[in-house]
């Protein structure tokens, strides 16, 4: 059986997108800022993509722009938010210690610049509280910028009230909502939200895609010079195609979007509890305040890349947060933010499910998982310190 | 792929694993905070290594690297066993991924660290310098 469980990752495209897009990329090709009717056809394409996106997300037209992905919606805004700042002789900003890389090393960079940074903590359920921000926010802060869900334990932050306590103190509120638009009723109003990043792929749209949405009268300046695409803000030809296929994708699953979490919520929550079944694994993140398709369960004794290899081998794709498959020494820093020690963070399974995932698929992973984990175990000389007494679990 | 085929046939099917219960020597190397351990036991009669099994917890190139270094010693002198280098068991691999070269480093280690194991129970006399590169911490 081939199972796809790595929807945090990326989606498949679906029908609706890609068939959006494919009149885009055959017939109207045109450069949108050209004035011979097949550029205009184009740039109504473009148009129009823009008008649903502000419609799902409760928005103005005027206050999308179009990037290339979420990385980029998040160093755009940030460095918009500090550039503004430094002009105000206010350079400090508040964070969460778990947020995308995106964020994390804008951050960084900025630290090199002069700012300063709080990073809140985001205790063990992986949660910030709408009190810790308004601690954090000083005289001198230009920016808050927190993530809507967590992309790898799946935890839904409170924006909603971490927004009316920013726009309180009127401070710019920025939202990493990547994992969040299309899987989450998200509407910017409503959410106090000033500047909100999201990414066409995660919803089952296209790769090198993404939105910035940045609330009329806040400041943005460009990353990108050149052209006056996106009203002088993002320079570059528009990924016409893209962006039609995004507005799709996205108008697709806001429209699904009560029956698909209906369907997702009992799908995951099966699946939780039948890993928890393996003994000393614990779930990651809280249970309630969770996207409707996220897992992430740590099994004591074992570390996450074999873990990922064997279950490929039997058609099961997953991701972990294992230092060896992020490529660096350190395994995940969301899964040290939630307190979980090293050994532990290295033997991290995440399994995140969308709406084409069967109740089958979702027992198979449920019979494949446990068998996996105990082959490694069975060979890891942590698990025979473990049973044997000679160290103590760290998961009961 | 991110892998050989070698190394993706000794992770899915690892020669040697287990323990040995009357094992004449043990070594292990590596830390489970970093990720990876390896526990290399051995039995041996007159300077050879009659039978050698592992435990490992790491990731695939760990559990391979671990996997051939010990059919690499197996039927093999003592002397042998402390000439094996990681580059002779990346090699036999097919490579590693640059930042997974480290996975046969700590087979080295292993092996080496079981040998001297091996030595300090039975006083056998050695220049010290043999075991300087044994990561027992594994700084990387």
């Amino acid at each position: 059986m081939k199972v796809y469980a790595d929807n945090a990752a990326t989606t498949k495209m679906s029908k609706t997108a890609v068939s959006a897009m494919l009149p885009y990329m055959e017939n109207i090709f045109g450069n949108p800022s050209s004035l011979y009717s097949i550029g205009q056809e184009a740039a109504e394409g473009v148009y129009n993509a823009r008008l649903s996106i502000a419609d799902d997300l409760g928005c103005s037209p005027k206050e999308i722009y179009f990037t290339s992905g979420g990385s980029e919606a998040d160093n755009q805004a940030i460095r918009s938010a500090a550039e503004i700042g430094a002009k105000r002789n206010k350079r400090h900003i508040v964070s969460t210690a778990f947020e995308h890389h995106a964020v994390l090393h804008t951050l960084k960079k900025l630290e090199k610049e002069g700012f300063e940074v709080t990073l809140l903590d985001v205790h063990e359920n992986g949660l910030v509280t709408p009190e810790q921000v308004e601690q954090a926010i000083r005289p001198d802060t230009c920016l808050v910028t927190i993530m809507y869900a967590n992309n790898e334990i799946g935890t839904v932050q409170p924006i909603k009230e971490i927004g009316a306590v920013c726009r309180e103190k009127k401070v710019t509120f920025h939202t990493d909502a990547v994992q969040a638009v299309g899987h989450l009723p998200v509407n910017v109003v409503d959410d106090n939200i000033d500047m909100l990043s999201l990414s066409a792929h995660k919803f089952h749209g296209p790769k090198g895609v993404g939105v910035l949405y940045v609330r009329k009268g806040v400041y943005l300046s460009n990353l990108i010079e050149g052209g006056a695409q996106e009203r002088g803000k993002r320079a570059g030809t528009e990924n016409v195609p893209g962006i039609v296929g995004a507005a799709a994708a996205l108008k697709e699953s806001v429209n699904n979007l009560s029956e698909s979490t209906a369907k997702l919520v009992k799908l995951r929550d099966r699946l939780i509890d039948g890993l928890l079944e393996i003994p000393h694994s614990v779930l990651n993140g809280d249970r309630e305040s969770r996207l409707p398709g996220n897992v992430n369960i740590c099994f004591e004794g074992i570390e996450g890349e074999s873990l990922l290899l064997l279950l490929d081998a039997k058609g099961i794709s997953a991701s972990s947060g294992s230092a060896c498959t992020s490529g660096s020494l350190d395994p995940s820093h969301v899964l040290l933010a939630i307190g979980r020690p090293h050994e532990i963070a290295h033997g991290s399974l995440r399994l995140s499910i969308c709406s084409e995932n069967t109740e089958e698929e979702i027992e198979y992973i449920i019979s494949e998982v446990p068998k996996v984990v105990s082959y490694l175990r069975n060979m890891s000389p942590v698990w025979r310190d473990l049973q044997e007494g000679k160290k103590s679990y760290v998961i009961q | 792929m991110l892998y050989s085929e070698v190394v993706m046939d000794h992770f899915m099917n690892p020669r040697n694993v287990g323990t040995i219960d009357d094992a004449d020597a043990v070594g292990e190397v590596g830390n489970a905070k970093c990720g990876d351990i390896m526990r290399i036991y051995l039995k041996i009669n007159n300077d050879v290594i009659e039978d050698v099994k592992f435990e490992t917890f790491g990731c695939g190139s760990a559990i391979a690297s671990s996997s051939m270094a010990t059919e690499m010693i197996k039927g093999k002198p003592l002397s042998d066993a402390l000439s094996l280098t990681n580059k002779a068991v990346t090699e036999a691999l097919d490579g590693l991924p640059t930042h997974k070269i480290h996975c046969s480093v700590l087979a080295e280690g292993a092996i080496k660290a079981a040998v001297k194991d091996y030595y300090d129970k039975n006083g056998v006399k050695y220049d010290t310098k043999i075991f300087k590169d044994i990561d027992h911490e594994h700084n990387h």
